[in-house]
């Protein structure tokens, strides 16, 4: 699994690629929160999930999670790019209703 | 025409990828399609991380998981049978396990979509777990109909 930011117009965007499974989320956890803690005072955030090959219900567990991270501290959080595998389990956990997908 | 494979595995995170990628390599002969294939590697993926964070109290190598596949192949496609088995402490509540968003250990991020997924993907599924001895998850996909 693949992480990195980019913060710019106080944009906070994450992106992530390779496989999240119960597994490789362990590290992925870490590294977005450092990441949310550092850009504390961004106006949005962004989760680009375009190269997120496969996803199973730990990524449901891990995107709520870093939605209420980011609620704390006032952030609102999006996803941008997801292919279809992740988004059929995405879609079907309601997950968009807390971070709306964008283009 | 019949085909089956039998794999043995170590409970431990670093397999559920291997896991999920072995059955989808056997799954091939069926000519499934790519959105065929998702749904399996999700499904298996969801039992086997099952095993690995529900059945097993403890980490380590003596902990098993056995997979079994089977296919039966037709003309245009066929079946692929998964039972994914643990020796693990079974379930207490099968009823309440299966319900959409039920988990065990709510702070550990678990969103209790497993089940639900596994039945929602798969074209059969059927769940036996006996207390203190371990849990057989049995799920079917029909590829080509």
């Amino acid at each position: 699994m693949l992480f990195y930011t980019t913060h710019d117009s106080g944009v906070l965007k994450m992106v992530l690629q390779g496989e999240l499974d119960e597994h490789t989320a362990v590290e992925l956890r870490k590294q977005a929160d450092a990441a949310i803690d550092e850009f504390a005072s961004s106006n949005r955030a962004v989760l680009d999930l375009g190269g997120v090959s496969f996803m199973d219900s730990t990524g449901i567990g891990f995107l709520i999670g870093r939605y209420k991270k980011c609620k704390r501290y006032g952030i609102p959080l999006y996803i941008s790019k997801i292919n279809s595998q992740a988004d059929k389990i995405l879609s079907m956990s309601g997950v968009y209703t807390l971070i709306p997908k964008i283009n | 025409m019949e085909n089956y494979m039998k794999l043995e595995i170590a409970a431990l995170g670093e397999n559920e990828s291997f896991a999920r990628s072995a059955v989808a390599a056997f799954a091939l002969s069926l000519n499934p399609s790519f959105s065929d294939l998702s749904d399996i590697k999700t499904a298996v993926s969801e039992a086997v991380t099952n095993c690995i964070v529900h059945a097993y109290q403890t980490n380590g190598e003596e902990n098993k998981i056995l997979i079994v596949c089977r296919t039966q192949k037709r003309e245009n496609g066929g079946e692929l049978h998964i039972e994914i088995i643990d020796y693990g402490k079974g379930i207490d509540d099968v009823d309440e396990a299966l319900t959409p968003f039920f988990t065990t250990l709510p702070d550990d991020e678990r969103s209790g979509m497993g089940f639900t997924i596994m039945q929602t993907f798969m074209d059969g599924f059927s769940l036996h777990s006996k207390r203190g001895e371990g849990t057989r998850v049995s799920m079917t996909k029909s590829i080509g109909v």
